[in-house]
């Protein structure tokens, strides 16, 4: 699988699409800084664009390497090589570089800016984590819907639609339920829908740290605990694990059972 | 002449050395005990207490002006045995003393120092530990608490009670205590025409600081730091505010500055940081608020209902969950030259004022409003999107409630 | 060597492979023969564990393929298109193969063998389609697997090349190997092939040698012999 993985990282290190993607977070780092000024904006900033392009970029670049390394696919697959080693290094190779660019592309500019020397670096490493995290499920459920759809334009709207759901569509409905059952107690409902979907989920991880001050105004026992202890993080930090787990124990199972 | 001057200057002081000072120990001094010295003094006498454990209560000063002052290292215990001083003189002063272990009562307020009906008295250096009260203050005038410690071991607001508790006090200066650990840190009720500044109060389980029917003070340079509800000014009138820090006051009921049925109020420079609600303002008149910055709290303002005439002005809102929660209109409330860190307006003539104007109460602060839970989707792309359609064309929040001038970059002062 | 046995494969509603049995003995050119559509490709890809069989069971060297990979050690694949990944150059891609399967010398001398000297150090993605073929068969002969599957060899290839393909093919059979060919080219096959398969609509319709065929077939020309099984069968 490491041979698969290193491949695959090479390769794509050489797609422009990584200096794209590289280039893209460089920039938005340095216009964040340097013509704001403002660290605590910026982290702000940051956190909704981490929230909504890193999921998005994760699904289309999944599905995209996917497609396009067919054929490289199909060569390996004759090889003595197993399935899921083929398929769990192409994932993690496109993880992986996708990472690297979110995290030297925000970061250089950070470190430039002298990040280490701010009280707002706790910040900072955890938008990163959590970015980092949002790749690795994107990334997972690209090559999911990838693995499941042969035909290429069916894939790459199944992904939008993926994106367009869980970034939007979700909090949309998550909203109209909270409102539409206001008279029962809720604050478990809201939290387990929070954990459903990956990208609120993440917003909560950010939540807990930038808005704390607001999260603690509310009564209902289960929110306290959940946002005044550890408990918060720790179950959150767990369900994304389980966000990551999921879609790639699925590309195991589906890759097993795939006609090439 | 000049020796009549100075046979006279002689007699005088004389006449008034007969103030003593007599020494306290636990052995080869003047006393052994304080009560006893105190007993054997008169008025104007001095009592050096060296240092050593006394275990003494409620020593009872009764219309004698005596000066107490302690060694370093002269510590009382009570032993939680009623009060530690109970005082009713004038021109008191007691001074470089610990005082530990005051007695925990349902029904009767014991203090390490009991101030009843006194005037011009001075209370500084001490520290009490294990307070139930601190220093409690009735009917009292003129006087000076200065640079004293308390703190308590209290679990429950009903065990604990207030570390510098004012009643019916006039003039009073309490400047440079650490009060931490109590009910309430410093709390006035029926006081007027105090001045409190320069104190620390933290980790109180109700206020921090606590207004009462008291009117014409003035608070300043304070700190004010995760207390249980933070400061709490009720059914005052012009009380001033200014340059104080609020902050990490985390709760449900837990406010920087909880403001109810206050007029003519003044807060300038004060600082609001982490905070669950910055200042939350029910049925308040006449107020100012200037040159305040609000920086990461969930919310900065929340404004009940029954607010009148109100001026919000040159105020820097930083990064809050929400900056505004406003219940009922605006009643001639006013907004204006504010600087908000989530405006995103231009300013194409240059002139440092934003040229579209600012709506700093959001549609979503409307909805955790109305179902509390919501607030689990804080920041969320779709809560944006219904953000700033209520923006383009505002349907539930007061469409008149905007700042016209908003700053484009932070006031500084 | 290899055993396929009772093997059927669905491709949605379509029938592809409809109860395949066959037993290829070691040694030897094989070549599998049928019209488009009739399940070629599907068998040479169910050998290699690339279509997973609805049913039945495939045995190389006596074990089960299933959920196995190892095997493949033992195959060397030509597959049909040679489709590879383009940002890759065509020496990157032999080290890349040689670092998955392991170390071999033979490369060299195909690579000499098919004139590919100017192209190693061009993307895949630049090459002709003859070009890519011979780097594919490159990549194939230079392991020396017991089994050799080719899928269409000939495909783009010029006539020289075509030549030292068939020399290359007899070489490895002279060392004893399996060859395992399909391809549309029936001179191509009549010249090489020991024995044939003849596959419909997913089933065996002959198995023997080409003069088996002849025999059956009442034919002196090995292309009219399979013409005329397809014409008795779709009579």
């Amino acid at each position: 699988m490491l041979k698969i993985l290193k491949y695959s990282f090479f390769d794509l290190m050489r797609s422009s699409w990584s200096y794209v993607y590289f280039a893209f977070y460089l920039l938005l780092g340095i216009v964040l800084l340097f013509l704001n000024n403002d660290l605590s904006k910026a982290v702000i900033t940051l956190m909704n664009v981490i929230i909504v392009l890193v999921p998005l970029i994760g699904t289309i670049f999944g599905v995209m390497y996917y497609y396009n390394s067919k054929e490289f696919t199909e060569l390996l697959l004759a090889q003595p090589l197993k399935r899921s080693s083929i398929f769990l290094g192409q994932y993690l190779g496109v993880a992986i570089s996708l990472s690297m660019s979110l995290i030297l592309g925000l970061g250089l500019p950070f470190i430039a800016y002298g990040l280490f020397k701010s009280n707002a670096i706790w910040d900072f490493s955890l938008l990163l984590i959590v970015g980092i995290f949002l790749t690795f499920i994107f990334s997972a459920l690209a090559f999911n819907i990838a693995l499941s759809n042969e035909n290429k334009i069916k894939g790459f709207g199944y992904a939008i639609l993926l994106w367009l759901f869980l970034a939007i569509i979700y909090d949309g409905l998550f909203l109209m339920s909270l409102i539409l059952f206001e008279d029962y107690p809720l604050d478990k409902v809201s939290l387990i829908g929070t954990m459903l979907n990956p990208i609120d989920l993440s917003r909560t991880l950010i939540l807990l740290k930038l808005d704390i001050s607001a999260l603690l105004g509310y009564t209902g026992a289960v929110f306290k605990q959940f946002f005044g202890t550890s408990f918060g993080l720790i179950v959150s930090f767990l369900a994304l694990t389980l966000w990551v787990g999921l879609p790639v124990l699925r590309i195991i199972y589906k890759s097993k059972k795939k006609d090439f | 002449m000049k020796l009549l001057f100075s046979v006279i200057l002689f007699i005088i002081s004389t006449s008034f050395a007969s103030s003593q000072t007599t020494t306290v120990c636990n052995a080869g001094c003047d006393f052994t005990s304080i009560q006893t010295a105190v007993d054997s003094s008169k008025s104007g006498d001095r009592i050096f207490i060296k240092k050593g454990l006394y275990k003494e209560s409620n020593i009872i000063i009764y219309k004698k002006s005596l000066h107490i002052s302690g060694e370093e290292g002269t510590i009382i215990d009570t032993q939680n045995n009623g009060y530690g001083f109970s005082v009713e003189a004038t021109d008191i002063i007691i001074k470089n003393l610990i005082i530990k272990n005051i007695e925990v009562s349902y029904t009767k307020e014991y203090a390490a120092i009991l101030l009843f009906k006194s005037y011009d008295f001075e209370i500084e250096n001490i520290t009490v530990e294990n307070a139930f009260f601190g220093f409690l203050i009735q009917k009292s005038k003129d006087g000076i608490v200065h640079n004293n410690t308390i703190s308590g071991e209290g679990k429950a607001e009903a065990d604990s009670g207030n570390a510098i508790h004012l009643w019916h006090c006039e003039n009073i200066r309490i400047t440079n205590n650490d009060v931490r650990r109590m009910r309430d840190g410093i709390y006035l009720e029926f006081g007027s025409n105090s001045y409190i500044s320069d104190n620390y109060s933290t980790e109180n389980m109700r206020y921090g600081l606590h207004f009462m029917f008291s009117n014409e003070n003035t608070y300043e340079n304070n700190i004010f730091e995760a207390n249980g509800a933070g400061v709490a000014v009720m059914f005052s009138k012009k009380i001033k505010m200014y340059n104080n820090i609020f902050k990490k006051n985390w709760g449900t009921a837990s406010y920087g500055i909880l403001l109810k049925e206050i007029n003519d109020a003044e807060l300038k420079h004060n600082i609001f940081e982490d905070n669950t609600i910055g200042i939350n303002a029910d049925g308040t008149n006449r107020i100012t608020y200037t040159e305040n910055t609000f920086k990461n709290n969930g919310y900065a303002i929340k404004v009940h209902g029954a607010c009148y005439d109100n001026i919000y002005s040159k105020n820097n809102f930083l990064y809050n969950s929400f900056d505004l929660s406003y219940s009922g209109n605006l009643n001639s409330n006013k907004f204006e030259n504010n600087y908000w860190s989530n405006y995103t307006g231009y300013d194409l003539d240059k002139n440092g004022i934003g040229d579209i104007p600012y709506r700093p109460v959001k549609l979503f602060s409307y909805l955790v409003n109305r179902t509390p839970e919501s607030i689990v989707l804080l920041r969320s792309l779709f809560i944006d999107i219904i953000d700033f359609s209520e923006k383009v064309s505002p349907v539930f929040t007061p469409e008149n409630l905007i700042d016209n001038k908003p700053l484009m970059t932070e006031v500084t002062w | 060597m290899v055993e396929i046995t009772d093997l059927y494969k669905k491709f949605g509603k379509n029938d592809v492979l409809n109860g395949i049995n066959l037993s290829i003995k070691e040694g030897g050119i094989f070549a599998v023969l049928g019209p488009n559509g009739s399940g070629k490709t599907t068998i040479i890809k169910t050998i290699l564990g690339m279509v997973i069989p609805d049913k039945g069971s495939i045995k190389v060297f006596d074990t089960n393929i299933k959920n196995n990979s190892d095997y493949r050690h033992k195959i060397d694949y030509l597959p049909q298109i040679a489709n590879f990944p383009s940002n890759l150059k065509v020496n990157e891609l032999i080290k890349m193969i040689k670092d998955l399967r392991g170390k071999t010398d033979a490369d060299q001398n195909l690579i000499e063998t098919f004139k590919l000297e100017p192209f190693l150090n061009k993307k895949l993605g630049t090459l002709s389609g003859g070009t890519k073929q011979k780097v594919n068969i490159v990549l194939t002969f230079m392991f020396n697997s017991p089994i050799i599957i080719l899928d269409e060899p000939t495909t783009g290839l010029d006539p020289i090349s075509l030549i030292r393909l068939k020399e290359l093919i007899q070489k490895e059979k002279a060392k004893g190997k399996t060859i395992l060919i399909t391809s549309h080219i029936m001179s191509f096959v009549e010249e090489v092939a020991d024995n044939i398969v003849f596959i419909l609509e997913g089933k065996i319709y002959f198995k023997g040698s080409i003069e088996e065929l002849k025999a059956k077939t009442k034919q002196q020309d090995f292309e009219h012999a399979i013409a005329n099984i397809l014409i008795e069968n779709h009579a």
